[in-house]
């Protein structure tokens, strides 16, 4: 059998995740940076690895703290819900969400304990504002199920999708700074030079380093 | 069953050269180098009874402190010197296990107030030369860390790689990371709790009425008087026993099967198999361990409370901490179950500790941390090898 050979229009698994590898660009070397829903620690590696970070995570399944600790990383379990208000003020450098705050229960609540806990915060999400989801909804009259949103309608953990307006609409009421903000379409490729709601439109998901 | 219950048994005198020629290490601090007590007494002369595995490596950065729980003694993995049997953690210390003796150095020290060979209630009394009997002082887990730590200096050790113990052995790793900051590399305190409970006093309360209520402990002086309190000793032992375990694996071991026979005899012999197993889990206790040290030792679990020693707030006896943490509880502990687990991470999250946190899934209650659970190697592996390269060691040791 020929060995397969990577279509161009699919996509890995890691630029699937090219998400984390901006985020781990957004990190500044040695710095101390919690993860939030740390998952199976794929950041926390690249973070230690590469950038020399004290690095710690939080995740909510216990199987993936499991597998992180006996990879050696800083990791507990934890809810972002609930858990965030143990920590002082500015106890961190990053702290990081990356495609976790559609799954909490209060977004607001948990970025501003972000914010308080840390001097950055970094947050990914999938747009929900991007075309395909758009066009799902509209033309097929179904909840969208999309790459970076594979689950059905119920069974999903995302209960507060968003698009990257919405995001920033927030950001601007809480007095969130915004450092950075990347849209990201469905390649991997930053969106860079086109109109907010172009990038809403085309963006997939979107990268956000925030700070009080 | 004994004819004579209250008189000493074969195993117990040969248990009993432990106390004065234990086979084991031993340092003897001397009268002038006492050990000052949480009680305000000094312990004086004292001596720290310890095993060791592996090689100290020559920067002294490679030790591994093991405390062991309430009826544990030194010989963590090595064949027990009365019993013969393997030791209490061969499962985990050894070459080539998760506390890999091929890289680390292990001690494991005989806590004060025990019956291997450090000092307790046992020992001989230089004020009297009898046994100390109930004239030993109340210990507290603090004194019996402080006497570690002294161990440590006697051996030229500044820091520890890792400290590690489950149940009491766990308490005793959370005092370490209190009372020697500096000392402690990286902590793993496995099913445990910063403090002990009022149902845990509660059980240790009825497992020392036990002992007490036996006319054989002779108001403590039962050495002197050749008796032994080997019932009071053995009920407590089984009490204590049930909380070791879950409902569930006693369950699955017993149910309700009868032992040796076919139906219930309409009497008090033990008719169900879990009676027979606990009457020999007691009745085996009694052979290798001294009821006064069950009393003093039980005793100082109950006094443990680190909060209380800081102000109220466990989160203050961890301030400005750099020990690496890793907690373990297991799921069906019900004797320190994760939210006390939780509990320490939260006041560790306060300080903003470097900290892990693992509940391991498991049906086996609390006696889990003595059982094959890969969960538990895969974790303490991890961890140890990663603390290890922080420390900078090499992967070779």
């Amino acid at each position: 059998m020929d060995a397969p050979v990577n279509p161009p229009h699919l996509r890995s698994a890691d630029t699937a995740r090219v998400d984390l590898l901006l985020i781990a660009e957004m990190i500044a070397p040695e710095s101390r940076v919690l993860d939030i829903g740390c998952g199976d620690g794929t950041l926390l590696r690249i973070l230690s690895d590469k950038h020399g970070v004290d690095g710690r995570g939080i995740e909510l399944s216990q199987a993936g703290v499991n597998q992180c600790v006996a990879q050696g990383l800083s990791v507990i379990q934890g809810d972002a819900d609930t858990d965030l208000a143990y920590y002082p003020d500015l106890a961190f450098d990053y702290a990081i969400l990356s495609r976790t705050i559609q799954a909490t229960r209060n977004p607001r609540l948990v970025l501003e304990q972000l914010l308080r806990i840390s001097k950055h915060v970094v947050v990914s999400f999938p747009n929900f504002g991007h075309w395909r989801v758009r066009a799902q909804l509209m033309f097929g009259g179904r909840m969208p199920r999309t790459d970076t949103l594979p689950e059905s309608w119920y069974d999903t953990p995302n209960i507060h999708l968003c698009t990257i307006k919405d995001f920033l609409a927030l950001c601007n009421d809480m007095g969130a700074h915004v450092e950075r903000a990347v849209a990201l379409n469905a390649y991997g490729t930053k969106l860079v030079s086109i109109p907010l709601s172009a990038q809403n439109l085309f963006g997939e998901q979107g990268v956000f380093l925030l700070s009080r | 069953m004994n004819e004579n219950p209250g008189a000493e048994s074969f195993a117990e005198l040969k248990r009993r050269e432990q106390i004065t020629n234990p086979q084991s290490e031993v340092v003897h601090f001397p009268a002038s180098k006492g050990l000052p007590l949480d009680s305000g007494a000094v312990l004086a002369p004292f001596s720290v009874a310890y095993q060791t595995y592996g090689t100290l490596n020559e920067d002294k950065s490679n030790l591994i402190l093991v405390c062991h729980a309430l009826t544990g003694d030194q010989h963590a993995a090595n064949p027990h010197p009365v019993t013969g049997k393997p030791g209490w953690w061969e499962t985990m210390i050894g070459p080539g296990k998760p506390i890999d003796t091929d890289r680390y150095f292990v001690l494991c020290p005989n806590v004060i107030g025990g019956c291997m060979g450090s000092t307790g209630p046992s020992s001989l009394n230089p004020a009297t030369g009898r046994p100390y009997g109930p004239d030993f002082p109340v210990i507290t887990l603090r004194d019996m860390v402080r006497a570690q730590a002294r161990l440590l200096d006697h051996l030229g050790i500044d820091q520890v790689l890792s400290v590690i113990g489950g149940s009491m052995g766990g308490m005793q790793v959370l005092e370490w990371a209190a009372t020697y900051k500096e000392r402690v590399f990286s902590a793993i305190p496995i099913a445990c709790a910063a403090r002990h409970s009022s149902q845990n006093i509660a059980f240790h309360e009825v497992g020392r009425q036990a002992v007490m209520a036996d006319p054989d402990w002779c108001d403590g002086q039962y050495l002197e008087e050749g008796r032994s309190p080997r019932k009071g000793l053995a009920v407590a032992r089984m009490a204590a026993h049930i909380t070791y375990l879950s409902d569930r694996a006693l369950h699955m071991k017993f149910g309700r099967n009868l032992q040796d026979r076919d139906e219930v005899t309409f009497g008090f012999d033990a008719d169900f198999q879990v009676e027979s197993y606990l009457r020999h889990q007691g009745m085996s206790f009694v052979d290798r361990f001294d009821a006064n040290s069950y009393l003093y030792i039980t005793r100082a679990m109950d006094y443990f409370d680190i909060a209380a020693d800081h102000g109220g707030v466990l989160a203050n006896a961890y301030a400005g901490t750099k020990t690496r943490f890793c907690l373990i509880s297991f799921t069906s502990d019900w004797l320190f179950p994760t939210e006390e687990s939780r509990e320490v991470v939260h006041a560790l999250n306060a300080v903003a500790a470097n900290v892990s946190f693992v509940e391991i899934d498991s049906d086996k209650g609390h006696d889990a941390f003595l059982l094959h659970e890969p969960e538990l190697f895969d974790t303490i592996r991890g961890f140890l090898t990663s603390a290890a390269r922080q420390r900078g060691l090499g992967e070779g040791g």
